[in-house]
């Protein structure tokens, strides 16, 4: 049952400055090299495009598994993150690398279409052999304040998912305000959301910290409420390690090092990978890189 | 044979209540001629004491009450002074004044309480303030009432004094207790029954009769007051007065001025009398602060 | 292939690696003399006192110690620069040295910063992003005024008192003296100005300042002492104003000692804010506040937040997440861009804050401390909070001047203002609900000289602050800042 009393409300003004507060801390040495590692491995590396083909997809799989096979001891990325379509494709790909395939879904990216145009791409996806699936919220529904609809669809899907993972995009470049933001994560995640994530990467703003830092608070507050954990996945604008780095301190003083993992946190995004890979060259030799030493696939 | 005038008793004015002083005791107030024209009570600590519980009493309702009908309260007290000049002018000349300065006087006094009446929704407009902070907060300024105040009023322009110190103090929505003139405290008590039958809200305004010597120490010294003014000369009361004040931060001023003067009636004297207060409240800047989210 | 590392067990640690604030750039004497007269000169007394890092207890330099003699040069030079140049120039040009000022502090913001936290005690992350910020922003300000002072106040003469004497406290070094000099100067005042004896350093590079602004001799005049020279500064008959930031016991005792003199005087004192959370309130922002309310500058804050109150309903929670959040706070060495709380001023200082701890516990409240391992050399405190604390216990009745807070409970409205309003101070108070119109209930009633609603420990130099009741009286800050160093009539 949809629940959605004792919601707090968002200040932004104080969001904002606790993210300017969090932005003051300095990762150097280390404790950058073991955050940058980290965030390297929370990536779901990702293609979305009209003009997405299976060479497209495979080059990047081959990217996902060996993101610099000159630096020793890097993890890989958590996931590759394609259309239904190109689900297979990527699988073979990735054999047993241990990678998961993440598949956006449900209309995406505007959700607009019926519940059984979206069960069947869903279906699609997870017949393809999806490990997760990253689908949309109905916002029109949403800002009309049709909750229930909202939380019914996400439940839906999350059914028609079976193992995978579901992801929920709220797409927060269209919701407004922080509190829609904290209302609709406590929906999806009543609904049963395994993850929540910010943006389709098709809107601008996609992913930024106050809306993160809003998401963090309500997957704490649902997790002291019930006791399960709810991941997190900022999408779209983190492109460069210093922002990844930021984001991973705000997860780990928000909700602590059970956070820090890619079982509960990703980074959806294409060229983050790349400049995480130029620092840490950078750390490894002690000069600044070019992207002419670094693979762009 | 010639019928025995009735002489009026004096007595305080606490808590829009009439009571005689707990001291028992009493001066004789004398016209030109030495003959007695009235008794007059000598106030005791213990009367401040309960002056001070009566306005303490008073002070948020006053505060809160709007400034449109602060300015109202104020306008009637100038109607009925208006209605009993007469009164207030055979007092003043049977304490000393001239037929011409009394009638100046009392007609300086109502004017005063015009002007004041009209400042009590006005100050605040002027002596407020936006503050222009650098983080996105709205930052106001404005003043807000000291809260009880203790006056010792001018000996000598015993109405015009009197009304001139008390004004600034209640248009500001303080509230006060005042020691009236001691060498011609008539016209304050009879000021009192003017306010008893207006729309001033009992205790408010509390007034006491007695020797400066004997009280300013009770006017500074206590803790639940927290302005003193001293609109008389005595240097060295005054020094005691500020040194008393000390003992809880209080505010002390020294209002030495010649009340008949057109500039002794001014809002700074209302701003002496106010505390200002700041408040902060974060601005949601969505537009402004580019795209956030 | 790479590895992945998705099956972890152990919750991830991440212990941020120091990250030092240079020291290279900054200069520090071994000596510092007084500065008077735009020259440093050495004091009558022949005496120096050490000023020491809390952070390491190790001395950084000795700092001159003025006598009464030296309080009456200062005053001399003060009184002297008054009559022959502060008052000939022009407005216009007034202002344009504050700007000066001003800028020199920002080009040299740095280097206040480092020395501001090694003097004090103080995080590199707030001396840098707030106090030396913050005091070039207050002459920033008070510059533009210097020419534009009759428009503040309306139908009246205005006239600067002549000699101003100041003295501040230790919390805040730089940015006091900038609270005081900046209008005090804007008026055509001149000045003579006393740092805290644990704090001299930003204030004699303030000198330099002066000396570097071509301000004119005497203008300026910054001497270094303790408590007797203070006392001098008041007792002298030069000064016609007074300014004091500290203590309430010592601001009662100048307001007595200056009794029945010309002096104005303007006080600046302690407090002990109540800062509310309704239920209603964002709680996550809240607890934001209620951290940079009694936590920032480790509590050494006469606005901090130290009373906290807690609606019924959503206490359990609040304090739940507020020791969360509180285990995430780093203590530790001031340079260090990580850290959140630094060092507490002085032993002496520590001394009191262990005494209210005691009395907290022996009071029976029930503590909380965040679990931070504390540096083996310096003085610090771990953040506490007492918890079932009410208006009866003396760890809620007194400042504590740290990084302690005493949370009580409450139920409505009416009993929360009047709690909150039940304290002989009135400087400062937070509110925090999502509602309008409680908001302006409460910032009406409540009598303290600040109200932050939604927000807390804020300052702005456009913004007036001080305080109500024996938290002292006079502002500092924007337009109502002025009205302390002019004479009116």
């Amino acid at each position: 049952m949809l629940d959605l009393s004792n919601i707090p409300v968002i200040d932004q003004v104080g969001v904002e400055e606790r993210i300017a507060r969090l932005n003051s801390r300095s990762i150097k040495k280390e404790s950058k090299l073991q955050g940058l590692h980290l965030a390297l491995s929370m990536i779901d590396l990702t293609t979305l495009e009209g003009k997405d083909t299976a060479g497209k997809v495979r080059q990047m799989c081959y990217k996902a598994m060996h993101p610099a096979d000159d630096i020793p001891g890097l993890p890989t990325v958590a996931a590759v993150c394609v259309y239904p379509n190109h689900v297979k494709t990527a699988k073979t790909a990735l054999g047993n690398s241990g990678i998961n395939v993440a598949s956006v879904a449900t209309a995406f990216p505007s959700g607009n279409s019926s519940l059984k145009v979206k069960l069947a791409d869903t279906k699609l996806a997870i017949d393809n052999g999806a490990d997760e699936i990253d689908m949309v919220i109905s916002r029109g529904e949403f800002l009309s304040g049709n909750s229930k609809f909202v939380y019914d669809e996400i439940a839906t899907i999350k059914e028609a998912c079976g193992n995978a993972r579901l992801k929920v995009i709220f797409e927060t470049g269209e919701l407004s305000t922080l509190d829609n933001i904290r209302l609709v994560s406590e929906i999806a995640m009543q609904a049963g959301a395994d993850f929540i994530k910010t943006s389709t990467g098709k809107i601008q703003p996609a992913a930024t910290m106050p809306v993160t830092l809003v998401m963090l608070h309500a997957i704490k507050d649902y997790h002291e409420k019930t006791g399960k954990m709810v991941g997190m996945k900022p999408a779209g604008g983190i492109s460069t390690s210093k922002q990844a780095l930021q984001y991973l301190v705000m997860l780990y003083e928000t909700l602590g090092g059970a956070w820090m993992t890619n079982e509960w946190f990703r980074f959806g995004a294409s060229s983050l990978a790349n400049d995480i890979l130029l620092q840490l060259h950078k750390e490894q030799s002690g000069v600044y890189y070019s992207g002419d030493y670094i693979s762009k696939d | 044979m010639t019928r025995i005038a009735v002489l009026k008793t004096y007595k305080l004015f606490i808590g829009g209540a009439f009571p005689r002083t707990e001291s028992g005791r009493y001066y004789k107030i004398q016209n030109k001629a030495n003959e007695t024209i009235a008794n007059v009570g000598l106030s005791s600590r213990k009367d401040f004491r309960n002056a001070v519980v009566a306005v303490r009493k008073a002070q948020d309702a006053w505060q809160g009450r709007a400034a449109f009908n602060k300015s109202q309260i104020i306008y009637r007290i100038a109607e009925i002074l208006e209605g009993r000049k007469v009164q207030f002018v055979e007092e003043l000349i049977s304490q000393g004044s001239t037929k011409a300065s009394a009638e100046k006087e009392v007609q300086m006094s109502i004017d005063r309480c015009v002007y004041y009446s009209g400042w009590c929704d006005k100050y605040q407009a002027i002596y407020s303030s936006v503050n222009p902070v650098a983080t996105s907060h709205f930052n106001f300024s404005v003043p807000e009432p000291m809260g009880v105040v203790s006056i010792i009023a001018s000996d000598e322009t015993s109405l015009l004094g009197f009304i001139s110190a008390l004004l600034p103090c209640i248009v500001g929505g303080n509230t006060c207790i005042v020691l009236a003139s001691s060498s011609k405290p008539l016209s304050a008590i009879t000021f009192a029954e003017v306010l008893a039958t207006s729309d001033v809200p009992a205790g408010i305004i509390n007034i006491l009769t007695g020797k400066e010597k004997e009280l300013h120490t009770h006017f500074s010294n206590h803790m639940d007051v927290n302005a003193v003014v001293y609109c008389r000369t005595d240097k060295a009361i005054w020094k005691t007065i500020a040194q008393n004040a000390s003992l809880n931060i209080k505010r002390s001023f020294w209002w030495n001025k010649d009340w008949a003067k057109s500039e002794s009636e001014n809002p700074y004297l209302i701003m002496d009398l106010q505390e200002i207060k700041t408040t902060w409240h974060p601005i949601e800047n969505i537009g402004v602060s580019g795209a956030k989210y | 292939m790479a590895k992945k590392i998705k099956e972890q067990v152990q919750p991830f640690t991440w212990s941020y690696a120091p990250a030092l604030e240079s020291k290279d750039h900054i200069q520090l004497k071994q000596q510092y003399e007084l500065f008077i007269n735009g020259r440093f000169v050495k004091p009558n007394s022949g005496k120096y006192f050490d000023t020491i890092n809390p952070s390491t207890e190790q001395v950084i330099a000795k700092v001159a110690d003025a006598n009464p003699k030296d309080v009456d040069s200062a005053m001399m030079a003060a009184k002297n620069a008054y009559d022959k140049t502060w008052s000939k120039i022009s407005a216009k040009e007034r202002g344009k040295y504050i700007f000066r000022i001003a800028r020199i502090i920002q080009e040299r913001a740095r280097e206040f910063a480092v020395i501001e936290s090694i003097d004090g005690g103080k995080p590199i992350r707030e001396s840098r992003d707030i106090d030396i910020p913050l005091a070039a922003n207050h002459f920033f300000y008070y510059a533009g005024w210097a020419d534009k002072l009759q428009y503040a106040f309306p139908n009246q003469q205005i006239k600067p008192h002549g000699v101003a004497a100041q003295i501040i406290p230790w919390n805040f070094p730089l940015l006091m003296a900038a609270w005081k000099i900046a209008p005090a100067l804007a008026t055509g005042n001149t000045v003579v100005l006393k740092p805290a004896e644990t704090t001299p350093l930003t204030a004699m590079k303030l000198a330099e300042v002066m000396q570097e602004a071509d301000l004119p001799p005497g203008v300026v005049n910054i001497i270094s002492g303790q408590k007797a020279t203070g006392a001098a500064m008041v007792q002298h008959p030069i000064p016609n104003k007074i300014a004091f930031t500290g203590s309430t016991a010592v601001g009662k005792w100048i307001q007595n000692e200056i009794a029945g003199t010309d002096k104005k005087l303007s006080l600046e004192l302690g407090g002990k804010g109540a800062n509310i959370i309704f239920a209603d309130a964002a709680l996550d922002q809240a607890i934001e506040g209620i951290i940079n309310g009694i936590f920032f500058n480790q509590g050494h804050v006469c606005c901090a937040g130290s009373r906290l109150f807690v609606q019924e309903s959503v206490a359990d929670i609040v304090v739940k997440k507020l020791k969360q959040r509180m285990e995430t706070l780093i203590i530790g060495d001031p340079l260090d861009k990580q850290t959140d709380i630094g060092a507490i001023n002085s032993k002496v200082q520590l001394d009191k804050i262990n005494h209210y701890i005691k009395l907290g516990i022996k009071e029976e409240a029930s503590m909380y401390q965040s679990s931070c391992a504390l540096p083996s050399k310096g003085f610090f405190c771990k953040p506490t909070l007492f918890m079932h604390t009410s208006q009866s216990h003396r760890i809620v009745q007194e400042e504590i001047f740290g990084p302690v807070l005493a949370i009580q409970t409450f139920r409505t409205i009416e009993e929360v203002i009047e709690k909150a309003n039940n304290i002989p101070y009135g400087l400062s108070a937070g509110v925090w609900t999502d509602k309008g119109s409680k908001i302006f209930n409460l910032t009406q009633k409540l009598k303290a000289g600040v109200v932050w609603a939604n927000t807390f420990n804020k300052f702005d130099p456009a913004s007036p602050f001080g305080g109500y009741k024996e938290s002292g009286f006079g502002r500092e800050g924007g337009v109502h800042g002025l009205a302390a160093y002019l004479q009116q009539f």
